[in-house]
């Protein structure tokens, strides 16, 4: 639940589908792009696509970054083949970006359109307003030519029925005049309305062209508040996804646990950050669990740290057997003779039964017991809440009766003094 | 009682619940109940699910009270205008709607809204509206808030022995606000360790846009003499924080805030992680926990240096204020009992049961019927006669038993209208009532008379020959008893005219059965007594009972003889006709219903009328 990235291919498309209605049929946008990943058969996309065949391409990669440009990672002025000769050979590498080393997986293709000017608009959100950039010149320089940008802003609306966006007026307040404000008006006031109505964070298009009269988008990058699904259920249709930044691929365990944490009202992450780890906290709540691994970062054992995760909203007991399960798969993977940690940490609850939740914690340990010996993993248990004593005594009746080595704590312990606990143990 | 503008709540604030969270209501009238307030914090429930309103029954302490349900805002707003605060559960999809229906509402000053998953821009919407219309809104996304002593929202603090534990019951000094619902919670725990107790604390929520921010709620704080010192828990991601400093350099902020700002690993981390909260995530350099937390030292905030030693830095101000003298004393009174509600020691303490139930257990995942889950019966495609058998005798009947009872029920589904049980529903039906008073109408006719002889013959019968009377002893006994044998006899159908039905179940009985003496010993009754008279055959009723007494003896083992004994004595065996017989009068009343049949009278001069003269009687008019 959050504001997140999506490609450039979904954003044109749903530009293309939507324009037409937030202008009254006055604006239009070519629909003639597509989205090439590793599964794409060329030829099949050709058949379907006969235009690709025809017109001159340009082919960039469609994975969230930008300055694609400057990376030289932008095929302009292709043919079919060229574009695709080009895709190949880019996917078959490794590329290298700001450090992080990945393989470029999803392509954009659409019609190179020659122009000359660029032009540049951009919508942001802010608290009480949202805020229009907008240049004439724009391009790849236009952060350095920031002052030239005009900024319009737009208060968010305060009586529940008119909208912001029925209010604005693009012409009377884009820096243009005659055929120009003619041409880029309308597309602007149909652009805000589709920002405002489809639950966008943030939108850019640097550059956008205009040929014969008609506004033609060229770069692209958007970002969707992913709360707004079920109100764009229709426009956003099933398709739309929201890819993991560059060189962040979900391993199998992320992807098992996104699945999990989408099938229900309770959430449930998991970003594993270093396999080799040695300290994983699985924390109960959102505020908790980044306070544990601040801590853990604060003591200076940031690279030992396995993952984030956190689990909170009351998730039920096979759910959170699922989750442990998963957690404590990854901590016995690698045995190597030293300790581990598992931290089984988090706040006083407002209202997450705690035995409950323990319950499918507990049901993980049994079955990773042997796994739990063998990579020297020790628990630590620090947890408040309703029914805490009775999640706690399970815990430490779980020590006894299993052997498994385990620490259990409650509310009269700092909540993050089994971090210290942890690094001691993992330090022998 | 009138409150200032930076009291959001006092004790006797007054709230309204959307949504009908019968735990979350529980809990904020426990801590009403600790807090010895005279009136229940929770004025109204909106359950926008009721078909109408109602009520809600609660726990007032030990007594048990009850709360009015309505199922529109605008009635509960309309009916309780003492009610300030709408605590709103609505869903994410419907939690703009509501609130904006609830901002509206005159008497409604501060609007909760629970649900994570609100939208941005209609978050920012109603942050825009309820500002414009000077009212607060918490959340989205929160837990809510507190006022120690005096007034909790919903699930806020947890169970009462939380809240007692961390002293939410008695009125500190401290001021509270954060982002985190979960770490407010923590947060109210080592307040309590650290001052003389929390005064108020409010979770803003996670999301990028709460209604209202943590300046605005420690503005409050600055502006309440009651509160001494503020502490704050902010987090990575945001610019709100700077605000913050921004009032700390305006001096529109001067009492001790110690302050933290969660999420210093951020920056440290390769890549980019989503935390837990919506809202956790810089988008720039100077939204980096570690940027917010130096800014925030800088001007004049105590910041720790790390969550460790939050509580510590909480002391230190705290005892510097006592030393100033600017503390108060606090009168910790004895707190009211709270009795545990059944269901949290439900393992620990034993209770007799009202009830008991050995045929179906419905308290797992699917019905049991004597222990066979029903998926089975449906998968096995168990037979009708088998799966009564379950549940009226708790045994697996043999294959032959099971199509018996099926044989039965095939053979009295209906009569045709004239027997009682028809008449009677048909009438009934005719008199314009419903189903259920028109079945019961001809059901409530089966008795030693109608159909209701099963059981009758059956007993009569088994024990004739248990005692090893002879069919003629047994004739004999039963005329000088001035009984009518049950199962002998028949109105129309005689030993020329047989009843087809009789025919049908004794030819099954011979063929299936291992023996038949029931029957046997029957047949020879019906010899003696047809010498009486030709209609005093063995009827329905009585074939289907005596061959029920052979059917359990061919079962062998299954029945035990004290079982055999029930079964004939409970009426199980007339059981079997009001089942069968019920198909036709479910019939006959939609009959009646499709030809819309009018109200039927009986003919007078079907009506023999005899009677008494009143003079005969003693009247003399």
């Amino acid at each position: 639940m959050a504001v997140r990235g999506i490609r450039e291919y979904d954003g044109k498309k749903l530009m293309a589908s939507l324009l037409r209605r937030y202008s009254d049929d006055k604006v239009s946008m070519r629909g003639d792009f597509v989205l090439v990943d590793p599964q794409t058969d060329f030829e099949a996309l050709l058949n379907e696509n006969p235009w690709l065949g025809k017109d001159k391409l340009v082919a960039k990669p469609d994975m969230l970054f930008g300055k694609r440009g400057k990376n030289n990672l932008l095929k302009l002025n292709a043919t079919w083949e060229e574009a695709v000769s080009w895709i190949r050979g880019k996917m078959a590498e490794d590329t290298v970006l700001s450090g992080v080393t990945g393989k470029l997986t999803h392509f954009l293709v659409e019609p190179f359109i020659p122009h000359e000017d660029e032009y540049y608009i951009a919508i942001r959100s802010f608290r009480d307003h949202d805020v229009i950039y907008f240049s004439t010149e724009g391009g790849v320089n236009v952060e350095e030519n920031w002052e030239k940008v005009k900024e319009i802003t737009i208060p968010v609306m305060t009586d529940g029925k008119i909208s912001a966006a029925d209010d604005f007026d693009a012409f009377k307040t884009l820096p243009l005049s005659g055929e120009e404000l003619a041409s880029v008006a309308p597309f602007v006031n149909a652009l805000y309305k589709f920002y405002f109505e489809q639950g966008f964070a943030y939108l850019e298009i640097n550059p956008f062209a205009i040929k014969d009269g008609v506004v033609v988008p060229l770069d692209l990058v958007a970002k969707l508040d992913d709360t707004a699904a079920f109100e764009n259920l229709d426009s956003w249709g099933r398709t739309l996804d929201f890819p993991a930044p560059f060189g962040r691929t979900p391993t199998k365990e992320e992807a098992f646990v996104k699945e999990l944490d989408s099938k229900t009202g309770a959430s449930l992450k998991l970003t594993v950050l270093n396999p080799a780890g040695r300290i994983w906290p699985m924390i109960a709540g959102g505020g908790a669990s980044v306070i544990y691994a601040d801590t853990v970062s604060d003591l200076g054992y940031i690279d030992e740290l396995g993952m984030y995760g956190e689990y909170s909203g009351d998730p039920n007991e096979e759910l959170t057997y699922q989750y442990a399960c998963t957690v404590l798969d990854l901590i016995t993977r690698n045995p190597d003779g030293r300790g581990k940690a598992l931290l089984i940490g988090g706040g006083i609850a407002n209202f997450t039964d705690v035995a409950k939740t323990f319950t499918g914690i507990i049901r993980a340990v049994e079955k990773y017991r042997q796994q739990i010996m063998d990579a020297k993993v020790k628990i630590f248990v620090r947890r408040g809440g309703p029914n805490y004593k009775v999640g706690l005594e399970k815990m430490r009746n779980l020590g006894d009766n299993l052997g498994v080595p385990i620490e259990v704590y409650g509310p009269e312990t700092h909540m993050s003094k089994i971090v210290p606990m942890a690094i001691d143990y993992i330090n022998g | 009682m009138s409150r200032s503008d930076y009291q959001l709540f006092t004790r006797e604030t007054r709230a309204i619940i959307f949504n009908l969270q019968a735990n979350a209501i529980q809990r904020m009238l426990d801590f009403d109940h600790v807090c010895k307030r005279e009136k229940p914090s929770v004025a109204a429930v909106v359950n926008p699910n009721a078909k109408q309103g109602g009520f809600h029954k609660v726990f007032w302490g030990t007594k048990e009270i009850l709360i009015p349900v309505y199922n529109t805002i605008d009635q509960a707003v309309t009916k309780h205008n003492d009610a300030d605060v709408m605590i709103n559960f609505a869903s994410f999809r419907s939690a703009f709607q509501t609130s904006v229906d609830a901002l509206h509402a005159d008497t409604i000053k501060t609007v909760v809204i629970i649900a994570e998953g609100v939208p941005e821009r209609r978050a920012r919407e109603l942050a825009a509206m309820a500002q414009k219309m000077g009212k607060i809104i918490i959340g989205p996304a929160t837990v809510g808030g507190i006022l120690a002593g005096g007034f909790k929202i919903g699930n806020t603090g947890g169970t009462i022995e939380n809240i007692i534990e961390s002293k939410l019951h008695l009125q500190g000094s401290v001021g509270f606000v954060s982002k985190s619902g979960g770490m407010s919670n923590e947060a109210y725990n080592i307040i309590s360790h650290n001052s003389d107790g929390l005064y108020e604390g409010i979770a803003i929520g996670g999301d990028s846009y709460p209604g209202s921010t943590l300046l605005d709620h420690l503005l409050r704080y600055e502006a309440n003499p009651d509160v001494k010192m503020m502490v704050c828990l902010g987090e990575v991601g945001g610019t709100e924080e700077y605000r913050i400093v921004e009032a700390l350099k305006e001096k529109r902020i001067t009492k001790p805030l110690v302050c933290w700002v969660t999420g210093t690993i951020a920056s440290r981390m390769k890549g980019e992680v989503q935390f837990g909260h919506a809202g956790a995530k810089a988008g720039a350099s100077n939204e980096t926990a570690e940027a917010k937390n130096k800014a925030l030292a800088e001007a004049g905030a105590i910041v720790p240096v790390s969550f460790d030693d939050y509580g510590e830095k909480i002391n230190q101000e705290f005892k510097k204020l006592e030393a100033a003298g600017k503390i108060g004393s606090r009168e910790e009174t004895e707190v009211p009992f709270v009795p545990v509600d059944f269901k949290t020691v439900a393992n620990k303490v034993r209770k007799p049961t009202g009830f008991i139930c050995t045929i179906t257990d419905d308290s797992g995942d699917e019905p049991l019927y004597s222990g066979v889950p029903m998926s089975k019966v449906v998968e096995n495609n168990m037979p009708l006669g088998e799966m009564i058998g379950l549940l009226w005798f708790k045994k697996k009947l043999p294959e032959f038993a099971a199509r018996y009872i099926e044989l039965v029920l095939r053979l009295t589904a209906d009569h045709g209208p004239c027997v009682s049980g028809a008449h009677n529903t048909i009438v009934t039906a005719r008199a314009g009532r419903d189903l259920m008073s028109s079945v019961a109408a001809g059901i409530l006719t089966i008795g030693p008379r109608f159909g209701g002889a099963v059981s009758g013959a059956a007993k009569h019968f088994s024990s004739a020959l248990k005692s090893g009377l002879s069919p003629l002893e047994f004739v004999n006994d039963m005329k000088k008893k001035g009984i009518n044998i049950p199962g002998i006899g028949h109105r129309i159908k005689s030993a020329t005219n047989p009843d087809i039905r009789v025919t049908l179940i004794k030819a099954f009985a011979k063929e299936n059965f291992v023996s038949t003496p029931h029957l046997d010993y029957a047949l020879e009754v019906e010899k003696i007594t047809l010498t009486k008279r030709n209609n005093l055959i063995l009827n329905v009723d009585g074939a289907i009972g005596v061959i029920f007494l052979d059917l359990m003896e061919s079962c062998g083992e299954i029945f035990s003889d004290q079982e055999k004994s029930e079964i004939v004595e409970f009426e199980i065996l007339n059981g079997l006709f009001m089942l069968g017989r019920t198909i036709g009068m479910i019939g006959h009343y939609f009959d009646q219903k499709r030809l819309r049949s009018a109200l039927y009278r009986h003919p007078m001069d079907d009506v023999l009328y005899d009677l008494p003269d009143s003079s005969d009687l003693g009247y003399d008019f």
